[in-house]
């Protein structure tokens, strides 16, 4: 089959590889009918990632069609049209019981490498580095799901794909992003990041009744993009962000602030950027963490600080103090998204949000490579891209 | 004694950390693989593993344990340098293998330290692990009591057969040699312990104890291990263990989280990374996450 293949940093290539095969009694094989690409594989090709391999395939936002089951799979049948969540969660264990699927305790046969670096381990990630898990991912024509009757969620014929795809990321990404923020009636929202992981997260913000919403980027057809939901726009390379949120917060900050950018944020300053992008260049630190940083300086008093951009090791010139100080309350983690797809799929449903508002681009996944030039440099207004193998 | 050379060790990997940093270019040169690309960048995060290192040996109470950190490292460094000397040729070749003998020369007195800060003063080798499950006590205990599960999770096994309620016969795969042995439990509290030990002269010398206790709020079952290897062969076989990268803690880690698997899913997890579920040495060398193939 044809499948999108990591050969090195920026280095990405449509190669022939075997037909996946069940491995374990639970797995299915799913053949894809649309894949995305991510903000998240980014992180990946540009090489921030440890421990991803030359010839790992990538992707893990993909939906498709059931063609094989394992022995042990009871919920799922050959011929299901499914999206499949982007974390491998086994359904059993005590943090899949809790509903923190992204670090279930038995989805990640890498564990060992993982806890070397951080700690503890969390769970698999299809096409995502081997620390979690040496899964190959979505950007292809078939794959092999794992614990295919616990994530993988049914959808009938009559939604489209490009209304129910982003249910295996980036619409619960965003959703939960805006759920961490504790919204309350006449609560302002500030999100760093207009990528389509910041759009669904100033929707889901005005779902979860935000009064206001306003959304930092740079590029002005994003912020135009993600102005459609309601939220204010504020260009970074115009005003000073810090300034013109205490401005438009009568002095306050905003309640809470999401961080939908993660660890390549973009510098204004040229001095600045320079000092993070050499240090993270020579493994120094591993994040550029101006988001971070700034999201911390913005919020509120008490107010919560929701990361949902991903960060992959260390940070520096962490603002503890203030974060401290001020008693701020810091949410993260990968998306928990088996919560969510049933909720967030009745809401597409009942016609409160189309996910696909998000795509600017659609391309067969032999243009793979040429998909993710665009993303990466925001090339011809690119905002998100489908493939369809 | 040990903890002293721990320390020493400590100031080393600072310093090596700090060069690596500092000037990996140079370092790549000196030890022939400046050709390779990406070698700067494996360099320095070879350095920044150096500084974590240090920040181990020279931060903790006990730090000669955490010498078996650098034995990883230098696992894995032996690995890059083995492929690099097989595909060099000439005087980058010697530089290679000049590096190579000096970093088996660094594993050599890492062990050496490792060994000294598990075993204390020569004592049997003692390792613990510990896991929580998410089924109830009884249940878990039984799957452990029947020994012939045993396999299906400790990889290094190929078989445990029940000769009477107390006795059995276990087979493993050794680094050498398969090795046979002969078990008798000498304890038993049904649904709270597990003790064996392998009978005297019959090959292997090993005991064993497990235990199982209600999880905090009476929440699955935590299972803890203690695993003594005393035979007079072990030294060899699990030095050579060791430098294939597994070591006894991470082999009896690595067992209890496939148990976990096994208890909670029904099977041990694998990836196409990582086919055989967890395992140390396949942690080293990953296949690509790409579909296995081989059926037609
Ligand atoms: N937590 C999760 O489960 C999860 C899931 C999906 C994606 N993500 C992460 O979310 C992040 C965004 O993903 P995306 O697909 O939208 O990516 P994207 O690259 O399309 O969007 C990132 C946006 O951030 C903007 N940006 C850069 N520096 C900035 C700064 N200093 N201030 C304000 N904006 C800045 C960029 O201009 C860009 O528009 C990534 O880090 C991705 O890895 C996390
Ligand atoms: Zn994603
Ligand atoms: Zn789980």
């Amino acid at each position: 089959m044809k499948a999108n293949v990591w050969m090195g940093r920026n280095h990405l290539e449509i190669q022939d590889v075997p037909d996946p095969q069940i491995l374990n009694a639970r797995d299915a094989i799913v053949r894809v009918t649309s894949t995305a690409i991510c903000g998240s594989d980014l992180h990946l090709v540009d090489g921030y990632i440890p421990t991803v391999k030359k010839g790992d395939v990538l992707g893990h936002e993909f939906m498709g069609e059931v063609v094989e089951v394992g022995s042990g799979v009871r919920d799922l049948h050959v011929g299901d049209r499914v999206v499949v969540p982007f974390p491998i969660a086994c359904g059993a264990c005590f943090a899949c019981e809790e509903g923190l699927y992204s670090v279930c305790e038995n989805s990640n046969p890498n564990a060992g490498i993982a806890e070397k670096l951080m700690g503890h381990a969390p769970a698999g990630i299809f096409g995502y580095s081997h620390m979690l898990g040496g899964f190959p991912g979505g950007q292809a024509e078939y794959v092999r799901v794992p614990f295919a009757d616990v994530g993988p969620i049914k959808v009938e014929d009559d939604l489209p794909d490009e209304k129910v795809l982003f249910l295996s990321d980036i619409f619960p990404t965003g959703f939960m992003g805006a759920e961490m923020c504790d919204i309350k009636p006449g609560q302002t929202i500030a999100i760093w990041g207009a990528g389509p992981v910041g759009q669904f997260a100033a929707a889901s913000a005005f779902l979860l009744g935000a009064d206001r919403v306003i959304v930092i980027d740079r590029f002005p057809y994003r912020l135009r993009r993600v102005q459609r939901t309601g939220a204010e726009v504020l260009n970074y390379e115009e005003v000073n962000v810090l300034d013109a949120l205490r401005d438009m917060t009568g002095g306050r900050g905003p309640d809470a602030c999401i961080d939908a950018v993660g660890m390549e944020a973009h510098h204004p300053t040229p001095a600045m950027y320079a000092y993070d992008r050499a240090k993270q260049a020579a493994r120094l630190e591993t994040e550029r963490p101006y988001v971070l940083r700034e999201a911390i300086m913005a919020c509120r008093n008490g107010g919560v600080v929701s990361v949902i951009g991903v960060y992959g090791g260390f940070v520096d010139k962490f603002p503890m103090g203030t974060v401290m100080n001020r008693s701020l309350t810091i949410r993260t983690g990968q998306c928990h998204v088996q919560r969510y797809t049933e909720p967030l799929l009745q809401r597409i449903r009942r016609g409160e949000i189309d996910p696909s508002f998000v795509i600017s681009h659609r391309m067969p996944l032999s243009k793979a490579p040429h998909g993710f030039e665009l993303f990466k440099n925001k090339q011809d207004e690119c905002n998100k891209v489908v493939l369809t193998p | 004694m040990t903890d002293k050379f721990a320390r020493a060790l400590g100031w080393t990997s600072l310093a090596l950390g700090a060069a690596q940093l500092a000037a990996p270019r140079a370092v790549t040169r000196l030890c022939g693989v400046d050709d390779a690309p990406g070698a700067t960048t494996v360099a320095r995060l070879v350095g920044g593993r150096e500084l974590l290192h240090a920040a181990l040996l020279l931060g903790a109470k006990n730090p000669a344990r955490w010498a078996w950190t650098r034995v990883a490292g230098d696992t894995m460094d032996l690995g890059v340098l083995g492929k690099a000397a097989a595909n060099r040729t000439g005087s980058r070749r010697i530089r290679v293998l000049a590096a190579l003998g000096a970093v088996a020369g660094i594993t050599a007195l890492d062990v050496a330290c490792a060994r000294g800060g598990t075993a204390k003063a020569k004592g049997p080798l003692q390792v613990r692990a510990s896991i929580t499950i998410n089924k109830p006590r009884e249940e878990v205990y039984r799957f452990w009591r029947d020994l012939e599960n045993l396999p299906s999770f400790m990889v290094h096994l190929d078989s445990v057969r029940a000769i009477d309620q107390r006795r059995s016969r276990w087979k493993a795969k050794g680094p050498i040699a398969d090795l046979e042995w002969e078990a008798e439990i000498i304890d038993e509290r049904a649904g709270d312990l597990i003790a064996w030990r392998s009978v005297p002269g019959t090959g292997v010398s090993t005991a064993g104890l497990v235990g199982f206790t209600d999880g905090p709020g009476g929440r699955g079952t935590v299972v803890d291990v203690s695993l003594e290897y005393g035979a007079p062969g072990r030294k060899l076989a699990a030095a050579v263990a060791r430098m294939f990268g597994e070591h006894p803690e991470q082999q009896v880690r690595d067992d209890l989280r496939r148990f976990k698997q096994v208890m909670e899913t029904g099977e041990v997890v694998r990836s196409e990374g990582s086919p055989e579920g967890h395992r140390a040495l396949r942690q080293l060398h990953q296949r690509p996450a790409q579909p296995i193939g081989g059926r037609a």
